[in-house]
């Protein structure tokens, strides 16, 4: 009996002293709440943007303004938006993936491009990093990215620290082996999950 | 207590030059070489900043007698790190590309001790009104460190300062170096030195 009226005035004692970071805790994260709900259309506004902006570089001939969007139902059963990349007179050239995935320091989120039965890499772009600095950070550059142009989509992508010797192995950069194996984890997952539900969607819109 | 503790105005003209952040106390290294190879990034960089410094010594000053000493951290960083997602995602929102430049820069802001340290010496001793005033001062004071820093490297480095021209290509082939980050560093050593030597011998004469 004692010990138990111990116990609880022990935890009065915590909560005396951890009352104020408890209510904060739960202040802060409804100011953040309403942040993003305030936000995020308009976040997410952007980053449409800059991947229109990038269709042509990732599927060569494309023109933006023919872009079709689906929203797709994937493997484990995640919807997400994908983009069919066409020509000035509506043919289909290939597709846009957006993919994301952990990287070292935060999410990464990246664009594939692909070619039209979306068998082969026509272009990576990273729409959103935070990778380390001077290290990991140069898997925005061309250097890493161009690597990718022209692999096999659903082979397994290896990023390795020497000269990459074998298909799909990926030279990682420099002192980043983690932030360049997310990625080509990123390209596998995203193609695996969603390929199958993009050709569905093509061939019965 | 607080009548020996410096007045709003003593707290505003310190943070701009007695008690620089970047000249004087030497805080906030990481964002002062990483961020000012371009004027418009120093700026953002100094307005995110500032805007965090603010709001946390407002929040940290009405909560003032509220905070436990050995719990009083805890709830620094809780506030700094509430703000600097509102600060991360409203960039995001309305100035993308230049949150996409700095990267990971603006979530390290929680990081920065600046703010922390003002959060110790004012905001947690003083009311809400002097501590928004050491928050200008120190905010206009860290703005001040990052553009001298960032005019010199853009103005070598590019020949532009906030985009303009000012080094036209025919008569200054730009300093590569200058927006790399060895500049960063060779530009904060030389302008750390003048500072010194000015104030010294000012207060000689």
């Amino acid at each position: 009996m004692s010990e138990m009226q111990e116990k609880t005035e022990a935890d009065k004692h915590y909560l005396r002293q951890a009352w104020l970071i408890l209510f904060l805790s739960v202040f802060y994260g409804a100011i953040l709440v309403g942040v993003q709900i305030g936000l995020s259309g308009r976040i997410a506004e952007n980053k449409k943007q800059e991947t229109y902006s990038q269709i042509p570089t990732l599927v060569p001939g494309a023109e933006p303004t023919a872009t079709k969007e689906f929203l797709v139902r994937g493997s484990n059963g995640k919807e997400s938006r994908v983009y069919q990349a066409r020509n000035a007179s509506g043919e289909p050239m290939g597709w846009v993936f957006p993919g994301s995935g952990a990287g070292f320091a935060d999410t990464i989120e990246i664009l594939i491009g692909l070619n039209a039965d979306m068998t082969r890499l026509t272009g990576l772009y990273v729409l959103n990093q935070k990778e380390t600095p001077g290290l990991g950070n140069y898997i925005t550059e061309n250097a890493f990215r161009d690597q990718f142009h022209g692999l096999a989509a659903q082979e397994k992508f290896l990023a390795v620290a020497g000269t990459p010797v074998g298909t799909n192995q990926i030279k990682a950069v420099t002192g980043a082996t983690i932030s360049s194996q997310s990625v080509c984890d990123i390209v596998n997952g995203t193609v695996a999950q969603y390929r199958q539900a993009a050709l569905e969607k093509a061939t019965h819109p | 207590m607080e009548h020996h503790l410096p007045t709003a105005s003593e707290r505003f003209i310190n943070g701009i030059f007695p008690e620089n952040p970047t000249y004087r106390l030497l805080l906030g290294m990481c964002p002062t070489l990483a961020v000012t190879n371009s004027v418009q990034s120093a700026l953002t960089m100094a307005a995110a900043t500032t805007f965090v410094l603010l709001c946390s010594n407002i929040m940290i000053s009405l909560m003032r007698h509220l905070l436990k000493p050995h719990l009083r951290i805890l709830v620094f960083t809780l506030t700094i790190a509430t703000f600097v997602t509102v600060a991360d995602r409203v960039l995001a929102a309305y100035l993308y590309e230049m949150s996409k430049e700095l990267g990971p820069y603006i979530p390290l802001i929680i990081v920065n001790c600046i703010i922390i340290s003002r959060c110790e010496a004012c905001s947690s001793q003083q009311s809400a009104w002097v501590s928004s005033a050491d928050a200008l001062g120190v905010g206009l004071g860290f703005t001040l460190g990052l553009v001298s820093i960032a005019t010199v490297r853009e103005i070598l480095g590019s020949g532009t300062w906030l985009g303009l021209t000012i080094l036209p290509r025919s008569v200054w082939e730009p300093w590569g170096i200058m927006v790399l980050p060895p500049g960063a560093f060779l530009t904060l050593g030389v302008l750390l030195a003048l500072v010194n030597f000015l104030s010294t011998r000012r207060k000689n004469s």
